[in-house]
C-alpha cells in the first residue's frame, strides 16, 4: 500500500525578503569601507651606524649631496661635492649623476658609488625623497634604470 | 529577480576582494611623498617595523604614540622579540611612512635611533606617482 503523505507534495518556497535584506547589508557594508589606496614603494637602504660596517667605496666617485632649504623648508640649492651647483633642478642632478657613473647599474646593491646625503634640519622630507629619486635611477618606460643603490645620511644638522 | 541577486552578488565579490582590513601599514594623517621609482617590493619586507611619521614629528608605532626621543622602548620591546626568534636587529626592517612635509632632520634623527639600537635596514615608503 503506498502512503502518501500532505507535507510531501507541498511546495517549498523560498523566502527571499531576508535573504535579500542581508545581502544589501553586507553590500553596503563593503561600498562604505571600501577606499581606493594609491600604490606604494619603497626605497631600501641599508644604512648601519658609522664605523660599524657596511662596504666602503671603492669607487673612488665620492659624491657628496648638500641639500640647502628656505626657512619655510623649501629647497633653495642642490649643491654636489661643495662645488656644483644645480639650484633646485633634479633634472640637472640627475643628468649629473648619469655622467658620472655612465649610466651604469652598480654590479649588486652593496657595491658602485655611494651619495651621502647632507640637509638642512627644516628641509621638507619630499625633497629628501626627490634627491634619492634622482640619484638611485630614472624611469625608462616600464623599466627603471638604476643608478646608485648606496644612500647614507649625513649627520643631522640641528637648528 | 534573478538577474538582480547575480549582480548584487558580484558587487559583494567585488568589495570583499578589495576591501584591505590590514590598518597596520596605513594612516590617514599621513600623506606619502611621490616618487616615479616607487614599485611595490617584490618579496614581503623580512620583520617589518612600521613607523608612521607624522609633520609634527610625532610617531605612530602600532597603538602607541610617541616621539623620537622617546621610542627606544618600543624598539627595545620589538628587538626582544626578534631575539626570541634567534634574530637580531639586523634582520628586521625599519619601514618609515613619513608625511612629505615632515622636516627631513626628523627623520634623520629617527633613522640615527634606530641605528643605535642596532637596525640597519630602512625602506622609505613613498607612494607611486603618476606619469
Amino acid at each position: 500500500m503506498k502512503f502518501e503523505s500532505k507535507r510531501g507534495t507541498e511546495k517549498a518556497e523560498l523566502q527571499l525578503t531576508s535573504m535579500i535584506d542581508v545581502i544589501f547589508l553586507l553590500l553596503i557594508f563593503f561600498v562604505m569601507t571600501f577606499k581606493i589606496a594609491a600604490q606604494e614603494g619603497d626605497f631600501s637602504v641599508k644604512m648601519p651606524i658609522e664605523g660599524t660596517g657596511g662596504n666602503p667605496d671603492t669607487t673612488n666617485i665620492p659624491i657628496k649631496l648638500r641639500l640647502r632649504a628656505n626657512a619655510d623648508g623649501e629647497l633653495t640649492d642642490i649643491i654636489v661635492n661643495d662645488s656644483q651647483s644645480f639650484g633646485n633642478s633634479w633634472l640637472d642632478l640627475r643628468g649629473f649623476i648619469l655622467k658620472l657613473t655612465g649610466g651604469n647599474a652598480p654590479p649588486t646593491p652593496e657595491e658602485g658609488p655611494e651619495v651621502e646625503i647632507d640637509l638642512d634640519y627644516n628641509l621638507r622630507y619630499e625633497n629628501v625623497i626627490r634627491a634619492i629619486t634622482a640619484v638611485t635611477g630614472q624611469r625608462k618606460g616600464d623599466e627603471i634604470q638604476r643608478l646608485v643603490e648606496r644612500i647614507k645620511f649625513a649627520p643631522p644638522r640641528k637648528p | 529577480m534573478t538577474a538582480m541577486i547575480d549582480m548584487v552578488f558580484q558587487l559583494i565579490i567585488f568589495f570583499m576582494v578589495l576591501i584591505n582590513f590590514s590598518q597596520d601599514d596605513q594612516n590617514d594623517k599621513i600623506k606619502l611623498p611621490a616618487s616615479e621609482l616607487a614599485k611595490p617590493p617584490d618579496a614581503p619586507l623580512t620583520f617589518p617595523i612600521v613607523l608612521h611619521l607624522d609633520p609634527n614629528a610625532t610617531i605612530y608605532m602600532g597603538a602607541n604614540i610617541v616621539t623620537v626621543e622617546s621610542i627606544a622602548p618600543l624598539l627595545k620591546a620589538e628587538i626582544q622579540l626578534l631575539e626570541s626568534r634567534k634574530q637580531t636587529a639586523k634582520d628586521a626592517n625599519i619601514v618609515i611612512r613619513g608625511d612629505l612635509s615632515t622636516p627631513g632632520g626628523v627623520v634623520q634623527d629617527l633613522i640615527k635611533k634606530c641605528q643605535e639600537l642596532g637596525f640597519e635596514k630602512f625602506a622609505l615608503r613613498v607612494r607611486e606617482e603618476q606619469t
